[in-house]
């Protein structure tokens, strides 16, 4: 069972709130992700309003409720809207997130450490987006945050694990859960990025903006499901070679 | 002159760039607008999902410093003029908050000694905490007032050069500060570094030739993007509509026009807001949800206390949709879209004066 800052969760899938047609929609699909902890943009909820159209559809009691501070340009940005979210009954944990660029939302590593480390301090549990960059990843770590989550490609884009090569040396190296989040565009990226040891991942916009999000959601879930189960169950290594499925073949020698 | 070529190779890459963009603006393009309505909408669906952003137009003062050909705001126009005190601006703005407005755009005519910059900021941190953002689109101001009225709660700054082509710039802007060419382009530049967080654009449809104005718009856009990668972007396509100068567009630019002007900026940057303003047709702005624009104003009025007072006169232009919020939002769920009523936060607004490095 996957376990962050204490927490245990069933499903190794995470979701989104963002970019769906509806909350209706976006309820459903969530409901049939299976998943317990979704984040939500905390420029597009009024926490104060229990009206709101998404937090009024998110049942706290089960889905573990994780803001995050897109929009965020530096470090005390960040730091303000997490403090305001956990003073309006937002919780402890938070996706710390700090894109300065607009276009390509990727995150700035030097704010958010800035960020995490103060945030840390004050007794969040910080679940940090970053960029797939294993340094990066280690200096959170020992800042004290709860998980990375290292992109796949940038968010929205759908491309999959662009970053492969660095993300294995972040789970090699890792010793919080690793997330892998933002890219993720059809079910065949979330399962490698399980199969690759990933110990979970965040799917948002895949799911939303499906042609049957509910049915994605589903498909997403069984995915994440099916490349952890390969994972545990010990895949066989890639080679460049070729290898005889009778192993023994050029032994025949020995005595 | 684009060829069929450089149209079908635009439609597919993944980074048409400026000459991309070209093609797409062409004559050439024109008979492919369905297959640019299809990448178009694809590309909108994937960078913003099913959302579209709305907001409201809040008009302060109809007065006016310019004379220019084109608006019903004009110097020399005889129209009732008008200049709403704080308070007014204020019951304004909250009667737009109840209809459930959290995205103000803060319009006025360019008249400094009217509606200057101690006015806007004074207001700003009035309306501030009470709305997600707060955008104005007023005579452009220096970076140190931009960066005065972004402490003060102002997020987004509107700046349109009307028409990048110099000399008919100079025949229809006839006096006023706006006569000066470059000093309006350079605004967008001067709110970009002073910090604001986004910046909106614009030609207005029907001056010049819309192909040229979209080209110009496009190179303004991407040297936007390169020398304030921070600064988020939009554009806007107001099209020329009957003002009280009676104005006769000199290049009338029909709705097949603004469609494909409007797909084309869309296949040439994903990533920037685009505007589709009450100026257009109910029908019209029905049909384009979904596929490209991701800014819709709604119940708008462009006199000066029109919200409190619907019977109130002096129009900058006259309005082509007249539906309320509930309606437009209607319509746009009816076609599997979230009308988006917040998409920021006050608390994004920093305390102390910013400068951003280019």
């Amino acid at each position: 069972m996957l376990t962050i800052a204490g927490r245990k969760f069933r499903s190794r899938l995470f979701g989104g709130t963002g970019k769906f047609a509806s909350s209706a929609v976006m309820k459903e699909a969530l409901a049939a992700s299976g998943c317990e902890m979704v984040t939500v943009a905390l420029r597009r909820v009024d926490l104060n309003n229990p009206e709101d159209d998404i937090m009024s559809v998110l049942d706290r009691d089960r889905y573990l409720f994780l803001p995050n501070t897109s929009g965020a340009r530096d470090a005390s940005e960040a730091i303000r809207l997490a403090r305001l979210a956990r003073a309006s009954g937002g919780g402890d944990w938070l996706k710390l997130e700090v894109t300065p660029d607009p276009r390509t939302l990727l995150p700035d590593p030097v704010e958010t450490l800035k960020a995490a480390e103060v945030l840390v301090q004050e007794g969040f549990k910080v679940l940090p987006y970053i960029n797939a960059d294993p340094i990066i990843a280690l200096r959170l770590q020992d800042a004290g945050a709860a998980a990375v989550m290292p992109l796949g490609s940038p968010i929205g884009t759908n491309q999959g694990i662009l970053t492969r090569f660095q993300i294995a040396i972040i789970i090699e190296q890792a010793r919080v859960p690793v997330i892998v989040d933002a890219g993720l565009g059809a079910p065949s990226h979330a399962a490698e990025a399980m199969e690759m040891g990933a110990d979970a991942v965040l799917v948002n916009t895949a799911i939303a903006v499906a042609g049957d999000p509910v049915r994605m959601a589903r498909a997403f879930a069984m995915a994440v499901e099916a490349g952890r189960m390969a994972y545990e169950a010990g895949l066989g290594m890639a080679t460049c070679n070729a290898a005889p499925s009778s192993p023994e073949e050029g032994l025949g020698f020995l005595r | 002159m684009a060829t069929e070529a450089e149209v079908l190779r635009a439609l597919v890459s993944a980074q048409p760039g400026v000459s991309g963009l070209a093609a797409l603006l062409s004559p050439a393009a024109a008979k492919h607008l369905a297959a640019m309505v299809r990448r178009s909408a694809a590309i909108t669906r994937q960078r913003f999902g099913n959302t579209i952003q709305v907001y409201a137009p809040l008009y302060l003062s109809s007065f006016c410093a310019n004379r220019c050909a084109y608006c019903g705001f004009s110097a020399d126009n005889t129209i009732e003029r008008r200049v709403l005190s704080i308070p007014e601006a204020e019951a304004e703005a909250m009667l737009l908050g109840s209809r459930g407005f959290a995205h103000l755009l803060l319009v006025a005519g360019e008249a400094p000694a009217r509606c200057g910059v101690d006015y806007l900021a004074e207001l700003a941190m009035r309306l501030k905490d009470r709305f997600a953002s707060l955008a104005i689109e007023v005579q452009p101001l220096s970076t140190p007032d931009y960066a005065r009225l972004f402490a003060a709660g102002v997020t987004s700054v509107a700046v349109y050069q009307e028409t990048y082509d110099r000399d008919l710039y100079r025949q229809v802007h006839l006096a006023g500060p706006k006569a000066d060419y470059d000093q309006r382009l350079a605004t967008p530049a001067r709110a970009a570094a002073a910090g604001m967080r986004e910046v909106g654009i614009g030609a207005l449809l029907g001056l010049g030739d819309w192909r040229a104005e979209g080209l110009a718009l496009g190179l303004h856009l991407a040297w936007l993007r390169k020398h304030y990668w921070r600064t988020g972007l939009t554009v806007s396509f107001p099209r020329l509509r009957p003002a009280a100068g009676e104005f006769a567009p000199l290049n009338p630019v029909s709705e097949r026009d603004l469609s494909q002007m409007i797909f084309a900026m869309r296949i040439f940057d994903p990533d920037v807001g685009l505007y589709l303003s009450t100026r257009e047709e109910a029908r019209y702005r029905d049909g384009m949800i979904g596929l490209g624009p991701t800014r819709y104003s709604a119940g708008s009025c462009t006199a000066p206390g029109g919200y409190g007072q619907p019977d109130v006169q002096g129009e900058q232009f006259a309005v082509g949709d007249n539906r309320s919020l509930a309606e437009v939002s209607e319509a746009m769920r009816n076609k599997g879209f979230d009308p988006v009523r917040k998409d920021w936060d006050a608390v994004f607004q920093t305390r102390e004066n910013r400068q951003q490095a280019a």
